[in-house]
């Protein structure tokens, strides 16, 4: 159990398997590669130059490595049998809350695998990859202009680097004001990354609590200042927050921080719900990470590879990490070096410069739906959002009535009290009926919550019948079937897993089995 | 616009089931003086036939590597992948879905992490791996962070071998945290006495092989004397691909193994995604950041797959996780899993003896030019060449012809100009006896 009263170890069931194999029609059971490959195949043919090389000295390896092989045919077998135990938005609604799990365009695919954007390498002499350069610094001026804000530093590999790159610029900012701020103001709503990457740059953290409406009150924020004051390197607020409500406060929390000597860092997760709505720049944000793959459709591959870049204010513009492109004339030049930019970059934060398959595939995005096509997503967004709260309100607990949603709808467990079912039990028995359940526990701010972000790739039917399920498990629950809760999911490839166990005697490599003794010897 | 569902009859129904006049209506939290009033200053909507023209221009305003020979590495590789391993990244299942947090319905990617996780402890002869970093260079960085919370000491020492923009992540990261660091001068030969730098206050001690000069270097003597100290070794390495043929880290006595897979499945790309490597020992397995899928079992007894010992991580702990981290490279680590899978270790040794093979060839061919001198004795793919001029010109020059000859290490290391003559080249299975001669050719005009 964790703090949240989250079960994480499953009760045991009863199920036979009925087959002689273990599948079930289309599930089909697979062993790991270790249990199936051989040393004796290869799935790849190698031509051999003619000559041998011979120049490893004393460093050639001694011994085996133990990596078995599938042929082609297998291999593929292999990895399609895989995949099919896998749900996916190609399959269905994904309205994990908080992760903007968007339909991913094709075409995004298509081009991100044109050679001139797949077969470049990072160190080629920047004359040779013109069009590379100005297809990142043309993505930058999208960003930019979204946001409203002054520039942006397109390096960062994921939301939480990008994180980490606008925590080290604000923490750059202040030593070269000569400032020594430690602490860090977060609401207990953020996402865990926000204080762990406070933490990581050595900030103490300083909790906000929430006002009892899911949002952060200007006078609390202004408390806190007083309380730690000259000591407030910054604020990180997510806007909209995690509850999925826009921070009303939100201009006068950036005057305050701003007025006690700090930076405002907001977390971008929720971009999507204010694209030509409002911009982040307007409101005071000092610097902001981006989720391309979040608002810009760039696929979550099963978690990751993501891309964060962020954007900064014009006091924070100097501190970007390198490299960058800039123009030049005509073309566009790499940035590398410190001293070819004011000197006051913070550094390096990755060997290249950022994930230009994403970016590609984001850039496509942006082209595809323009301005118009953005603020569309957007509304459409917050539209299914808020219609999929108005077809539970009645039956599920909204945690912040007062408020509108915005791109996600936040529901607490009040509804199931006294139905023997927890939130965890209520997703599980989403899985039976097709649906990926919304993030769940999370944030930590109302109990056992579910947080339910549709994204606008979701049509007007396949919101009805995402509301019409959850209502038909709404009341199986108040009628006390527990059953299809308890046990469930009760028709996926494994049931409900051992997490305790796993975590208890972690198993994390496949080691061979230990030979076969005969009893008889 | 194609992406959007919706009709304006939805829309407007869906306005009335919810109770409310206009979109504008549910916007209303937004400060009304902060609200815009005028549209995003950017083009409008485009069909795909539109922006499929634009890229593909601006796509072929890049040289891309197939366009002629070519010999760049410094951290990424150009390697033949198979074109199962783009059909299998590409399946719905894999590309559309999230972390797994659900493992019921995502048994397809714990399987395939669990599956990664093994390869990449085997290749590198240690107990333990995670599900993926975001690329060499943070894995890096997170092993020398690793390393100050093993140690619970301040002080890193980088070897000079190390790639300088890992160096440049490392420097940025203990800038940040305000711990030492020791970065030894560039060795583009491997001689720097190492060991001298290392003593009671070191928590780790980071070096490269083959390094950034494509020297291979013998780790066994620096994690005895590291080991004497109470200090980790790091051991780093930018072409996986090695390990099909070298001495692998653990096997060295290394503590923490880090590296970049890209060559495994992944294009170039300009640089990203690309996929981290990192592997440890078993003892320090809580100590380690990133995703690890584990094994369990579900209710009914059978094995399945699940993440595990996120207690270590930061949406458990938050201000107190082991890294701020909280995606890997999913989809990047099922293309390295699935080429390696089809490799095989016959094929990986293979794969492996053919880039060897060609880097041979290459600095045989090299050092017979008039000037041009081979500076690595024992190398793997890629080695450093001495040029009678500054390198950075004459990689210009064959580029303007066509030929990408590698990278000026003044490119990276700026301010040496001690190092300004010097080339850094690679060769993989990807280049042809037709290339190299090209390659000669031209450096021996351009160095004439």
């Amino acid at each position: 159990m964790n703090e949240q009263g989250r079960p994480t170890r499953a009760e045991p069931v009863d199920a036979k398997r009925e087959t002689f194999t273990g599948n079930r029609a289309l599930q089909i059971e697979e062993p790991l590669i270790f249990e199936i490959g051989r040393h004796d195949v290869s799935g790849v043919d190698i031509d051999m130059p003619q000559t041998k090389g011979d120049r490893l000295g004393s460093h050639r390896r001694s011994t085996p490595i133990d990596l078995p092989a599938l042929s082609e045919p297998e291999a593929m077998r292999h990895y399609v049998r895989l995949s099919q135990k896998n749900y996916a938005i190609d399959m269905g609604i994904f309205p994990l809350g908080s992760c903007t799990m968007k339909y991913n365009p094709r075409l995004n695919e298509a081009v991100a695998r044109l050679p001139g954007f797949s077969d470049i390498h990072p160190l080629q002499p920047p004359a040779s990859v013109q069009g590379a350069l100005e297809l990142i610094h043309e993505l930058g001026r999208w960003l930019i202009e979204i946001t409203g804000m002054h520039s942006v530093a397109m390096s960062p590999k994921a939301g939480a680097h990008g994180e980490l790159c606008g925590m080290m610029a604000i923490k750059a900012a202040l030593a070269a004001a000569g400032e020594a701020r430690t602490k860090v103001l977060v609401p207990e709503s953020a996402h865990g990354t926000n204080p762990a990457t406070a933490a990581a740059l050595g900030f103490t953290v300083v909790h906000i609590a929430d006002r009892g409406d899911g949002t952060v009150a200007a006078d609390d924020v202004r408390a806190a200042l007083a309380e730690h004051e000259g000591e407030v390197a910054a604020i990180m607020l997510t806007n909209p927050n995690t509850c999925g409500i826009f921070e009303p406060d939100v201009v006068a929390i950036a005057d305050a921080v701003h007025a006690a000597g700090g930076y405002f860092y907001c977390d971008g997760a929720n971009l999507n719900a204010i694209m030509g709505k409002a911009k982040p720049g307007d409101l005071g944000v000092d610097a902001m990470h981006i989720n391309l793959h979040k608002t810009f459709s760039t696929p979550h591959g099963g978690g990751g590879p993501g891309a964060g870049p962020v954007v900064l204010s014009e006091r924070l513009a100097p501190f970007a990490p390198l490299p960058l492109v800039a123009r030049d004339g005509d073309g566009y030049r790499l940035v590398e070096h410190s001293n070819e930019n004011g000197g006051q970059s913070f550094g390096r934060m990755t060997a290249f410069h950022g994930q230009m398959g994403m970016f590609v595939r984001a850039y496509a995005w942006m082209l595809s739906h323009g301005a118009d096509g953005m603020q569309q997503a957007s509304e459409d967004a917050v539209l299914n959002a808020n219609y999929i709260r108005a077809g539970l309100e009645d039956v599920m607990s909204v945690s912040y009535p007062a408020h509108r949603a915005m791109h996600e709808a936040l529901f607490d467990d009040r509804f199931l009290k006294e139905s023997g079912v927890s939130t965890l039990d209520f997703a599980k028995a989403m899985i039976d009926e097709g649906f990926h359940p919304m993030t769940v526990y999370f944030p930590l701010v109302v109990h056992g919550a579910m947080l339910i972000e549709p994204t606008e790739s979701e049509s007007r039917a396949s919101l009805d019948l995402f509301v019409a399920t959850l209502r038909d498990l709404v009341f199986a629950a108040k009628d006390g079937k527990t059953e299809r809760f308890a046990e469930a999911p009760r028709f996926t490839p494994r049931r409900r897993l051992d997490e305790t166990r796993a975590a208890r005697q972690p198993v994390l490599k496949w080691t061979r089995p230990e030979p076969y003794q005969d009893a008889a010897e | 616009m194609r992406y959007l569902p919706h009709s304006p009859q939805d829309r407007a129904d869906m306005l009335a089931k919810i109770g409310v006049g206009s979109v504008d209506e549910l916007f209303a939290d937004i400060p009304a003086d902060k609200r815009l009033t005028e549209p995003l200053d950017l083009p409008n909507q485009k069909s795909e036939l539109e922006v499929t023209r634009l890229l593909r221009a601006l796509s072929r305003k890049n040289h891309a590597a197939a366009d002629g020979p070519f010999f760049i590495g410094a951290g990424a590789y150009r390697h033949h992948v198979p074109a199962a391993v783009d059909h299998i990244i590409q399946r719905s299942e894999f590309l559309t879905s999230y972390t797994p947090y659900q493992p019921e319905v995502a048994q397809g990617t714990l399987q395939y992490l669990f599956e990664f996780q093994t390869q990449v402890a085997n290749l590198t002869a240690m107990e333990v791996a995670n599900a993926s970093m975001y690329d060499g260079s943070t894995a890096t960085g997170e092993a020398v962070l690793m390393a100050h919370r093993v140690t619970r000491r301040e002080k890193a020492v980088l070897s000079g071998g190390l790639h300088p923009h890992y160096r440049g992540v490392v420097e940025t990261l203990s800038e940040m945290s305000d711990d030492a660091l020791v970065a030894l001068d560039p060795d583009p030969l491997g001689t720097e006495d190492i060991l001298a730098a290392i003593d009671d206050e070191t928590a780790c001690v980071v070096v490269q092989s083959p390094s950034f000069y494509g020297q291979l270097i013998d780790l066994k003597p620096i994690a005895k004397k590291a080991h004497q100290h109470g200090a980790l070794l790091v051991a780093v390495f930018t072409e996986v691909v090695a390990l099909g043929l070298i001495e692998p880290p653990g096997a060295q006595g290394a503590d923490i193994v880090v590296g970049e897979g890209q060559s495994i499945g992944n294009p170039l790309t300009f640089g990203g995604p690309y996929v981290g490597l990192f592997a440890t020992r078993q003892k320090y397995v809580r100590h380690m950041p990133g995703r690890l899928s584990g094994v369990t079992v579900d209710a009914a007894g059978d094995r399945g797959f699940v993440l595990t010992l996120s207690t270590r991580e930061q949406h458990i702990r938050r201000e107190k996780a082991t890294s701020n981290i909280c995606t890997n490279s999913g989809l990047c680590s099922l293309a390295f899993t699935a080429h390696m899978t089809l490799l095989g270790e016959s094929g990986l040794q293979a794969l492996a003896e053919a880039n060897h093979a060609r880097a041979c060839q290459l600095a045989d061919v090299l050092s017979a030019v008039p000037g041009v001198e081979v500076l690595n004795e024992a190398f793997f793919n890629e080695f450093t060449v001495r040029l009678p001029k500054p390198a950075a010109a004459i990689v210009d020059a064959l580029a303007s012809q066509g030929i990408m000859a590698g990278v000026p290490v003044s490119r990276l290391e700026p301010d040496r100009p001690e190092l300004s003559d010097l080339l850094v080249v690679a060769a993989t299975e990807t280049v042809t006896d037709e290339h190299i001669a090209s390659f000669a050719a031209a450096l021996g005009r351009a160095v004439a």
